[in-house]
Order: C-alpha cells, then structure tokens, then sequence
C-alpha cells in the first residue's frame, strides 16, 4: 500500500481557498497552495478537483486565481465524490491507489474512504505535508514527468479529434500522422527506461522491473540492445514511450521484455515494431523469439503478439513462456505511421 | 445461428474497407484480406467475453482463433458448451 501518487484530487471550499465560494465571490487561496500545486505538477503529479460547487462559478474562480491550468478533468457537481475520483482514474486510466484526496469534510473524506479504500485521503489542513511526504516524491524527475500534464492535455485534443471521426479507425489513426522513432537507450535515457519499467503494467510483457544500474549493464553489454520508442504525431511527442530489450544471438533476435505506456494503447505500437524486429531478423537469417509473463493485467500484450504471428512454444525459461515467430510473422508495418530507425540491431 | 449473426454483425460494424461489392464470406480471412486490423483484434476479445459470457485463455489466442467467422463462432460454441457443462 505504499505507491507513488500520481493524482492528488482536491476540494476547493475549505480547502484550497479559505471560505465557501457560493457565499463569498472573495474567497482567497490558502498560503502556499501556488507554489505546492507547481512543486507537485514538476514533479509529474497529475491535479485533479472534486467539489460540490456550481461549475461554472469555480472554473471562473481558479481562472481568476491562475490556477485553472493545473488542473485535469476537474470534476465539479453535486453528485458523490467517490463517483468523482472514480471518473478521474477512469479518464487516466491508473489504479486507484495512486490517487491522493484532499478535503476539510470528515464527511467527504469517511465517504471516499469507504467506497475507495486505496485512496490515500488527507484533512484540508495537512495539506502543506504533501510535500515531503515520501508517497509524493519520486526517486529520479525524468524529463518526461514534467511534462506529463501537457501529454495529458495533448491527449484530451486527440481524444476530441477522435469523436469526429465517429467508429473509423483507421482513418482517424491515419490523420494523427504518427512517427515512431527507435533509437538505442543511452545513459540519459536510463532513469526514463527505469521509470517505464515501474509504471507500465497492461502493455507490458512481462511485468519486470530492471533497476537503473541493470539497464546501464545492458547499454554497455555487446549481446543485449536496449531500444527506446518516442511517438509524434501532429499534434506534437507522446514522449518516450516505449521500451524494448533484446538479447541478441547467432540463431535469434529474443525479446527479453517489450513494454508500452498505456498513453499510447490502441495506436497499433507493439505490432509496428514486433513487424520492424521480424525484418531484422528476417534480414540476418535469424528467428525472433520472446518472452510473456502472465501477470493477470497484460493480456493486451499476448493478444498483441499472437496476433503478429507469434506462437506459444509452452516452453518455460524461468518465469516466462518461450514465443517463436511462426512461418507467417507479420512483416509489413501498419499503413498510418512511419517508423524511423535509428538503432544498431 | 445466433451467434453467428452477432459476429458477423460486430465483424461488419467495425471492418476498415467500404466498398460496394466487399462480400465477407464466413470462411474469408478477414486479417489476411485486410478488412480488419491487429487493434480489432483486441476490441472483439473484448466483445465475444462480454457478449456470450465467455473467457477466452491465453492458450486461445491465437490468430486461427480469430482469423474468420467460422472460426470465430468455433471457438464461441467451444466455450459455451465448456460453460454449459461446468453450470
């Protein structure tokens, strides 16, 4: 019960202004908040809002107190709060117990608690704890995490954009204009890969974690290539979001692990570059192979590898089961995204 | 019969071309035609779990699972009538 949060949902009456706004238009933020609220934000933390407020007079409030661009998906209504912070994970899709709820209503608070017991719920008045709190403090503050509210935003833009093009697919996927760019990991990359590792559970194929000195070994070791994806589209860099080990023999390209952040779920990825890995080793006379753990949350990945063609050998190499592209591996990369290589493999 | 007109409907409501003379016979590989890609792969697992109270194993997934109507729908009664005999 000790993960990192990456949302702190906050009330507004009483909370992050002194006084109940539909009362008094003058309420005044509480000291500090300003500057907790950009800490947090820099250190890749996610704010949100759960208030029971008229919408429009509090959006208008945290404009006037140029606050209102920390926020995402503010949920402010009359209805539960536990509903609130429930559409909030949903919207960015991360467990619950990652979420921070902040209220001065032992009320609110018993009620969150109830329905969501991992929600780590803190009194309006300790909200200055936040800061040094261990659960808000990552280890390493990658590049990334700084800008995730912006990947977040950039994200609501597409998600728009995808509405107009109604159920077609593929035609939407084709107007993002995406750019998969694979690079080699070097050592600036390693806290970013470490930090994959740790946070990606669904497109993840085996639910490993490597710790930043086992990635530097596997940078500087002649038999294994540790790739990293960046994803662009026009509307700008999903960041780096994927991360790909390979262990490289005379007979097989095998991929040790092969992860996606869940940012770029449904964008075809992992096909795109299993189909790029099954050219190399096509190329070099050689098989691709790779590893699955089952860990109860990553079958999207599975599915993702059956369906480019891998096949279930039933062959255990420690934990994970053995796959072998079979004779009709995918080769030819989706239609709607360019692949730029930049790797040694 | 039912499930096969359900399948095909999802497979139809979803598919990627929109020709006037596309025929989706029940024995077409609708991957290897290209009428539908690796994504909807995922959303019809997701779909035949939901719609027929099915689960599908990670022994299952496999592409000739998926690869057209017939064997769709195979796998479908396989399911059910495990499903039957376990309730």
């Amino acid at each position: 019960m000790s993960d990192m949060i990456k949302c702190v949902v906050w009330d507004l009456d009483n909370t992050i202004w002194d006084g109940i706004l539909s009362e008094d238009e003058n309420v005044s933020l509480k000291p500090w908040v300003g500057e907790m609220l950009d800490t947090l934000d820099q250190r890749g933390i996610i704010h949100s809002i759960a208030s029971r407020n008229n919408q429009a007079d509090a959006l208008r409030k945290l404009k006037e107190l140029s606050i209102d661009q920390y926020f995402l998906y503010p949920q402010i209504h009359w209805g539960d709060k536990s509903e609130s912070i429930q559409a909030i994970q949903q919207k960015l899709n991360i467990a619950i117990g990652c979420i921070a709820f902040i209220d001065d209503q032992p009320a609110e608070r018993h009620e969150v608690q109830m329905k969501l017991p991992d929600v780590y719920c803190l009194d309006a008045e300790e909200y200055e704890t936040m800061i040094a709190h261990a659960r808000f403090i990552p280890e390493k503050i990658t590049e990334d995490a700084k800008m995730r509210r912006l990947l977040y935003q950039q994200e609501q833009v597409r998600a728009e954009e995808e509405e107009k093009f109604g159920g077609n697919n593929i035609e939407f996927l084709r107007s993002l204009q995406m750019e998969l760019l694979v690079t080699m990991a070097d050592e600036e990359d390693l806290a970013r890969a470490e930090e994959l590792t740790l946070r990606t559970n669904q497109l993840n194929a085996t639910g490993k974690t490597y710790d930043y000195n086992t990635l530097a070994e596997f940078i500087r070791s002649d038999r294994f290539s540790l790739c990293l994806c960046e994803l662009k589209d026009r509307f700008g860099s999903y960041g780096k979001i994927g991360l790909v080990l390979l262990n490289n023999t005379a007979e097989d390209i095998h991929i040790e692990m092969m992860l996606f952040s869940c940012r770029v779920i449904s964008r075809g990825i992992g096909t795109a570059m299993i189909c790029f890995l099954n050219n190399k080793a096509g190329a070099t006379g050689r098989r691709l192979t790779a590893n699955f753990r089952d860990t109860g949350r990553n079958r999207n990945m599975f599915m993702t590898y059956a369906m480019a063609g891998f096949q279930d050998t039933a062959v255990m190499q420690d934990d994970c089961r053995l796959l072998v592209m079979g004779p009709d591996g995918r080769s030819e990369l989706p239609p709607y995204l360019t692949l730029l290589d930049q790797t040694k493999i | 019969m039912e499930i096969r007109k359900k399948v095909r409907s999802f497979i139809i409501d979803n598919m990627l071309v929109w020709e006037q003379d596309i025929v989706l016979n029940d024995d077409d590989n609708i991957f290897a035609l290209g009428f539908v890609n690796s994504l909807f792969a995922m959303k019809l697992l997701n779909y035949l779990e939901v719609e027929f109270s099915v689960s599908i194993e990670t022994e299952e997934m496999k592409i000739e699972n998926f690869s057209s109507v017939d064997n769709i729908c195979a796998l479908v009664t396989r399911k059910k009538e495990v499903n039957d005999k376990a309730s």
